[in-house]
């Protein structure tokens, strides 16, 4: 007996719209199975992890705020994706945009700069993002270097720089030797949208950066461009589309996303700049890009669901002492699932019992 | 000249688990298959190398535990990128999610334990000769272990049928089907093969390297190991060049910070990944003439019946 691909004559669309959903309940199953191999009550277990934190105004707000990040990277990085390009790094690109727009906010920190420091933060930190998302792509077109590899060292050297300046010259003199930088200034702080809440005016960002993909991927000639050279790289070339252009393009948008992001959570829910100010967003927004199917609105539904899991995640660690390394392994699981279910748009899966009589070739 | 052999002993050990790592990923990338999870398969294989280590007390059994964690994880690979021909870069980016979640999960039981690494060879007489008795006659089994594994490696590729039957499977799978391969099977046992080989270079570290296991300890040394591959063009012989050049730029790192040189620690030891892209570079840009990759690397294949 043999699992066979058999290739559909078109693309299954009832099954790109359900694949997610196979591939999430897929995930829960197994992972009422590891529950059960830790020794914990897996109903209690997934209650923790994906009811309880839907049932508090605080939980709920959190949730937002952990999607943020995470909806910003993944809509530059399935720009990326579309285009069949790389860009594994946004992970270096989040931590380098956090980085410039510190610069500003540690600089004017105690002066009576005015309203101007929030904004030129945001700028700086894009621009910053954009430039090191460029390294790689500039390596790609110009050298042919793998951008996969590129992005991803990259990350390595954007965490040694912060740690860097945190440890050195950004120091809080008051902080008792801790590596963080000061607390910044209210005028360098992300406004919170609910006094005494969590949710700040980033979530308004990243809905904002939402709709505009939708519009750049739906309705603009460069969307369709990304598309067409993504998924038809010969009929790119001959409807002359500069895939060199294109490829800088969505590796620039997408660091800049993901810096804008990365000075978003600095300067909101963190207050400093400190080592470890990310649970590997730029690296979880990665599934996100593939759960919502590279689509912008599925993008942000699949990144309010992954921003539950670590919620949820810290929950059950809290309530039930479950090590949050199970939310990493639930995410590296559900990216399985996610990419196995959308083999079946392509195929179709058959078992089959070889002919015995056939002849196996020379061999 | 104490420290010029301590420095060549350390350059050894430091490239130890990138050249075993990479000669695995070399072998499966010459059948054509790109599995970027090299670094899950490693630190899966770190963590329950060591695990296997400290419950029995072997080194031996760890390391045996560690090929047979990096084996599984890259099943899991070959089921989804063979089977049902998932496209390979993002399986292998979820193969080293998943892993980094499975080491952690693993490991956190065994942080904070030691026990005795690896023991280094000691032949009366020959270990005690100045200068090269150490370095020759006196590392660990890992080391030995690795340039036969090349050599073997080398030797199956261009001397044996097997091996010219894999290459072909990677530079035109299509042709070897044709010809009646079994395309596929050859891919999933190079799979096999290439996580065999992360496994041990991933329990290589808290086995020989240091005698503990800290989550994450792999740091990024299975993407090294696949840059590595790349600056290789595809060949053993280069592997190992490559291999003690990375190990050499991460010992001369971590002895300039000990010689108090007037350079920020975390400027040193952003150094070998800064010198991987530079590689990387330089090594592209000079094959101006044509890739010198495999030619169905990264390309899905679905037999036709």
């Amino acid at each position: 007996m043999q699992l066979v691909l058999e290739k559909r004559a078109e693309r299954s669309n009832t099954i790109a719209l359900v694949s997610p959903l196979i591939a999430i309940g897929l995930t829960i199953v197994t992972m009422t199975i590891l529950f059960a191999i830790l020794g914990k009550n897996p109903l209690l277990a997934l209650q923790a992890y994906f009811i309880a934190p839907l049932t508090d105004s605080y939980s709920l707000q959190e949730i937002a705020v952990k999607a943020t990040p995470l909806v910003m990277i993944a809509i530059g990085l399935s720009l990326c994706y579309l285009a069949n390009v790389w860009n594994i790094g946004a992970e270096g690109q989040f931590l380098i945009g956090a980085v410039a727009g510190s610069w500003i906010a540690v600089k004017t920190q105690g002066t009576d700069a005015g309203a101007w420091v929030l904004p030129a933060m945001f700028v700086l930190a894009a621009a910053a993002g954009a430039l090191y998302a460029l390294i790689p792509a500039i390596c790609k077109v110009k050298f042919g270097a793998s951008e996969i590899l590129t992005s991803l060292m990259l990350v390595y050297v954007a965490d040694l720089f912060l740690d860097y300046l945190v440890r050195g010259p950004w120091r809080d003199p008051q902080g008792f030797n801790f590596p963080t930088t000061a607390e910044f200034d209210p005028v360098a702080t992300v406004p919170l949208l609910i006094e005494g809440g969590r949710l700040h005016l980033g979530s308004i960002i990243a809905l904002l950066v939402v709709a505009a993909a939708a519009i750049l991927l739906g309705r603009t000639i460069k969307g369709f461009e990304i598309r067409v050279v993504g998924a038809a790289p010969r009929a790119a070339r001959f409807g002359g589309f500069n895939s060199n252009q294109l490829i800088l393009l969505t590796f620039a948008i997408s660091g800049a996303l993901a810096g804008l992001a990365g000075i978003i959570e600095v300067a909101g829910p963190v207050g400093h700049l400190q080592p470890g100010i990310s649970p590997g967003y730029g690296f979880t927004a990665i599934i996100v890009a593939f759960l919502g199917r590279l689509n912008p609105i599925g993008i942000l539904i699949a990144g309010l669901f992954l921003a539950l899991t670590f919620i949820g995640g810290e929950q059950a660690q809290i309530a039930m002492k479950i090590p949050l390394d199970v939310t990493k392994v639930f995410q590296g699981i559900l990216l399985f699932y996610v990419l196995a279910c959308d083999s079946l748009i392509l195929y179709r899966f058959k078992l089959v019992f070889p002919n015995r009589q056939v002849a196996r070739g020379t061999g | 000249m104490e420290l010029v052999e301590a420095i060549i002993l350390s350059v050894l050990a430091a490239s130890t688990p990138l050249l075993i790592a990479a000669t695995g990923e070399l072998v499966t990338e010459r059948s054509g298959v790109l599995n970027l999870g090299v670094e899950g398969m490693m630190i899966v294989g770190a963590a329950c190398g060591f695990g296997g280590a400290w419950l029995t007390g072997s080194i031996f059994i760890g390391a045996l535990f560690g090929i047979v964690a990096g084996t599984l994880m890259s099943l899991v690979f070959a089921l989804m990128a063979l089977g049902l021909a998932v496209n390979q870069v993002a399986t292998g980016l979820a193969l080293t999610i998943l892993g980094v979640g499975l080491s952690g999960l693993i490991g956190a039981r065994f942080v904070g334990e030691r026990i005795t690494p690896a023991a280094h060879l000691h032949i009366p007489g020959l270990t005690d000769i100045p200068l090269i008795g150490r370095i020759l006659f006196g590392e660990d089994a890992f080391v030995y272990f690795s340039l036969a594994l090349i050599i073997g490696v080398w030797w199956f590729l261009y001397r044996t049928r097997a091996g010219l039957i894999l290459r072909a499977c990677g530079d035109n799978h299509v042709s070897a089907h044709a010809l009646g391969y079994p395309v596929l099977k050859i891919r999933m046992l190079a799979v096999m093969f290439g996580g065999a080989c992360a496994g041990l270079a991933g329990a290589y570290l808290p086995l020989a390297y240091t005698p503990f296991f800290i989550p994450g300890m792999t740091a990024g040394r299975g993407w090294i190991a696949l840059a590595l591959v790349v600056f290789a063009s595809w060949r053993p012989g280069r592997l190992v060049i490559g291999a003690y050049l990375f190990g050499a730029v991460t010992i001369l790192q971590l002895h300039a910070q000990g010689w108090g040189v007037g350079i920020p620690s975390q400027f040193m030891s952003a150094l070998p990944y800064l010198a991987t892209v530079i590689v990387l570079v330089l090594l592209s840009r000079a094959r101006t003439g044509g890739s010198t990759a495999p030619a169905a690397l990264g390309t899905v294949f679905v037999p036709d019946r």
